[in-house]
C-alpha cells in the first residue's frame, strides 16, 4: 500500500480519541483536554488539506507572483477564526468548572450529579 | 441597491454592536437599551418582510466589496424574512415575560451582563438566518452555544451549573461534528459559499465522484445538528437546562436557539448540498426514525413527569421529533411543514414556559403539579395563556398547532410507500399522548387546591409586562392559526427561491 496522506490520517484518529474523550471521560479537565485535542485535530486536517507540495506561504517575495508558486491562504485563515472560537469555548468550560469545584470539591461530573441531586431534590 | 436592502447586515450588526454597548450599563440601563434595540429588531424585520413581499425574490448583500468566490455575504429571501421576524419577535416576548423573574433569580451586579448575551445569541441567529457563507455560520453557531451556555448558568445554582456543564459538552460534540463536516465540504468543493458548493456538488454527484465522502460531510451535518437541536436520542441535556434555568432562558433556548440550529440544517439540505442529493445519501431515513422514536418517547417522558417545567421540556423533545419528521420525508411540502412547525412550536413552547413560572409563582414558587391544583384561578391570565398554549400543541383547531399537524398528515400523503403510515400512525399515537399529559396539566389548573395551604395572592401577580407579553404570544398564536394559509404560501415561495 503507498500512503501519502499521514497527516490525515493522523488527524482522524485524533478526532476520535478527542471526540470520545469529551462524550466518556467523568473528569471534567479531562473533558476539556478532549475538546481541545477534537478541534486541534480538525486543524491539523484543514492545514493539511491546504498545503500543497512544493509551494510557499501566501506572501509575495522576491517579485513572484504566479499562483502556482503558493499555496491557498484560506484554509489557514479558517484555521485562525477556529483556534479563535475553541479558545473561548475552552475558557468558558473552565469558568464553568472552577464554579463546579468551588461548590463541590470534586471534578468527577457523575459525583457532581449525584451530589447536586441529593441538595437540590 | 437600494436602502432596504442593508436591513439583513443591520439586523446582524445591530445586537452585535449594543452588546458591547451594554456590558458597561447598570442593570436597569441595560435593560431598557435591550427592551429597545430588540424592538427596533422586530421593527426592521417587520419592514423586510413588507419590502420582501413587494420585491419577490432573493438577493445576495455583498460585504466588504470583494465579489462572488472570494467575499463574504448575505442572502435574504422570503424565508428569511418570515424566520427572522418570527425569531426577533418570540425574543422580545420572552424577555418582557420573564424580566421580573431575571432580577429575582440573578445576583444584582450580574444583570447587565445577562443582557449582554441576550443580544449576543439575537445576532447570533440573525447571522445564522441570513448568512451565505458557511464558515460564518460555524462562528455564529458557536457564538449562540456559548451564550445559551451562559444563559443556562446564569441562575446561580447547582442544578443549573450541572445542566450548562452537560448543554456545553453536547453542544461541543455536536459542533465538532459539524465543523469536521464542513472542513471536509470545502476539500470536495474548493468553496465556503453556498450557492458555489452548490454548483459544486452538483457537478461531483453528476459524475457520480467521491459518494462516500459526501455521504460521511451529510451525516456529521445532520447529526451534529440533531445533536445541538436536541434531537431524540441526544437529548439527556434537555430536562435539566430547560427545567431550572430561569424562566426566559428556557423559552429561548427551547422556541429559538433548538430552532436556529433547524434552520441551519433546513438551509444545508435545500441550499448548499441541493436536496437531491441528500435523499440518494439515506441519511434522511435514519433522521426519520430517530424521529419518529423521539415523537413516541418524549411524549412518554413527558407524561412519567410531576414537574410542570421538566414535562414541557419533554415535550420539546417530541416537537422537534416531528420537524425532524418534516425533513425527513424530503420533500418541499415535508421540509414546508417542518418550517411552519419550528414557528408553531416555538410560540407555544415559549408562552408555556413563560406562562408555567407565572403559575409556579402563584403556588408559593413550587412546580410539582399537587401544588399547581388551583392556579388557573390564582393567576388568571397564566392559566389562560397555558391553556391556549397547551391546546395549540394538542392540536386544537384554529391555533396554530392544528394547522402544523394538518400540514404533515398532507405532506405524508404524498410519500406513496410505507412512511406515509407509519406517518399518520405516529401522528396519531403521539397527538394521543399529548393530548393525554396537556390536558392532565390544564385540569390540574382549575382543580380545588390542596386542602389547608394557602398561598400568598401577591405572588401571582407579576405585573405589567408579564400579563403584556402572554397576552401577546396568545393572539400571535391565535394569528398564525386563523392566518396559517398566507403563513405557508411565504414559506413555499422562500423554499422554492432557495435552490
Amino acid at each position: 500500500m503507498n500512503f501519502h496522506n499521514y497527516e490525515e490520517m493522523a488527524a482522524m484518529i485524533l478526532f476520535g480519541i478527542g471526540f470520545t474523550t469529551l462524550l466518556l471521560q467523568k473528569n471534567l479537565i479531562k473533558k476539556i483536554i478532549g475538546f481541545s485535542m477534537m478541534d486541534a485535530a480538525i486543524y491539523l486536517f484543514l492545514a493539511a488539506k491546504g498545503y500543497i507540495e512544493g509551494r510557499k506561504a501566501p506572501i509575495v517575495a522576491d517579485g513572484v507572483t504566479q499562483m502556482e508558486a503558493y499555496i491557498n491562504p484560506i484554509p489557514a485563515g479558517l484555521v485562525l477564526t477556529g483556534i479563535v472560537v475553541s479558545v473561548s469555548v475552552t475558557a468558558v468550560m473552565l469558568a464553568l468548572t472552577v464554579r463546579l469545584y468551588r461548590r463541590y470539591h470534586t471534578l468527577d461530573f457523575d459525583r457532581i450529579c449525584a451530589l447536586v441531586r441529593k441538595e437540590e431534590p | 441597491m437600494e436602502l432596504w436592502q442593508s436591513i439583513p447586515f443591520a439586523c446582524i450588526l445591530l445586537p452585535l454592536g449594543s452588546a458591547a454597548v451594554t456590558s458597561v450599563m447598570n442593570k436597569r440601563w441595560s435593560r431598557y437599551w435591550t427592551m429597545f434595540v430588540l424592538s427596533c429588531l422586530v421593527i426592521l424585520c417587520a419592514i423586510f418582510v413588507f419590502k420582501m413581499q413587494a420585491f419577490s425574490g432573493s438577493y445576495t448583500y455583498m460585504m466588504g466589496h470583494y465579489s462572488a468566490p472570494w467575499g463574504n455575504e448575505i442572502r435574504a429571501g422570503m424565508l428569511e424574512a418570515v424566520t427572522a421576524l418570527f425569531f426577533s419577535l418570540i425574543m422580545l416576548l420572552s424577555l418582557m415575560g420573564g424580566m421580573k423573574k431575571i432580577e429575582e433569580h440573578l445576583l444584582s451586579d450580574k444583570q447587565s451582563l445577562y443582557y449582554v448575551m441576550l443580544l449576543l445569541l439575537s445576532a447570533a441567529l440573525m447571522a445564522q438566518v441570513y448568512t451565505n457563507d458557511l464558515f460564518t455560520a460555524y462562528v455564529f453557531l458557536e457564538i449562540m452555544t456559548l451564550a445559551a451556555g451562559a444563559l443556562i448558568s446564569a441562575r446561580n445554582r447547582g442544578r443549573t451549573l450541572v445542566a450548562s456543564t452537560r448543554y456545553m459538552v453536547m453542544n461541543l460534540l455536536g459542533s465538532g461534528m459539524f465543523l469536521l463536516g464542513i472542513t471536509l465540504l470545502y476539500d470536495l468543493s474548493g468553496h465556503l459559499l453556498m450557492s458555489n458548493i452548490k454548483e459544486a456538488v452538483a457537478i461531483l454527484a453528476a459524475d457520480g465522484k467521491y459518494q462516500m465522502p459526501l455521504t460521511v460531510v451529510i451525516a456529521l451535518m445532520s447529526i451534529g445538528l440533531g445533536i445541538k437541536s436536541a434531537l431524540f436520542p441526544f437529548h439527556t441535556w434537555v430536562p435539566d437546562a430547560y427545567g431550572y434555568s430561569t424562566p426566559t432562558s428556557a423559552a429561548v433556548l427551547s422556541s429559538l436557539v433548538s430552532k436556529g440550529y433547524i434552520f441551519m440544517l433546513v438551509k444545508i439540505y435545500w441550499r448548499v448540498l441541493g436536496v437531491d442529493v441528500i435523499r440518494s445519501t439515506g441519511i434522511l431515513d435514519v433522521l426519520f426514525v430517530f424521529a419518529m422514536v423521539g415523537m413516541i418517547m418524549g411524549s412518554l417522558s413527558a407524561i412519567r413527569q410531576n414537574d410542570v417545567r421538566r414535562m414541557i421540556a419533554f415535550s420539546s423533545v417530541a416537537q422537534i421529533g416531528y420537524i425532524f419528521m418534516g425533513l425527513g420525508m424530503g420533500t418541499e411540502a415535508g421540509a414546508a411543514a417542518a418550517m411552519f412547525h419550528v414557528f408553531a412550536h416555538a410560540i407555544s413552547k415559549a408562552a408555556l414556559f413563560l406562562a408555567a413560572g407565572g403559575l409556579a409563582d402563584a403556588s408559593g414558587n413550587n412546580k410539582q403539579f399537587r401544588h399547581l391544583r388551583g392556579s388557573g384561578f390564582r393567576s388568571p391570565i397564566a392559566g389562560i395563556a397555558f391553556t391556549i398554549g397547551a391546546l395549540s400543541m394538542v392540536g386544537f383547531p384554529f391555533l396554530c398547532g392544528f394547522t402544523s399537524k394538518l400540514n404533515f398528515a398532507t405532506a405524508a400523503m404524498e410519500l406513496d410507500d410505507i412512511r406515509m403510515l407509519l406517518v399518520l400512525a405516529v401522528l396519531t399515537v403521539s397527538t394521543f399522548l399529548n393530548t393525554v399529559y396537556f390536558l392532565k396539566t390544564v385540569i390540574t389548573l382549575y382543580r380545588k387546591p390542596l386542602a389547608g395551604v394557602q398561598y400568598s395572592r401577591e405572588k401571582g401577580q407579576r405585573g405589567f409586562c408579564f400579563h403584556t407579553s402572554l397576552v401577546l404570544f396568545s393572539v400571535v398564536n391565535i394569528a398564525l392559526g386563523l392566518f396559517s394559509q398566507t403563513v405557508m404560501d411565504f414559506i413555499t415561495r422562500g423554499l422554492s427561491y432557495f435552490g
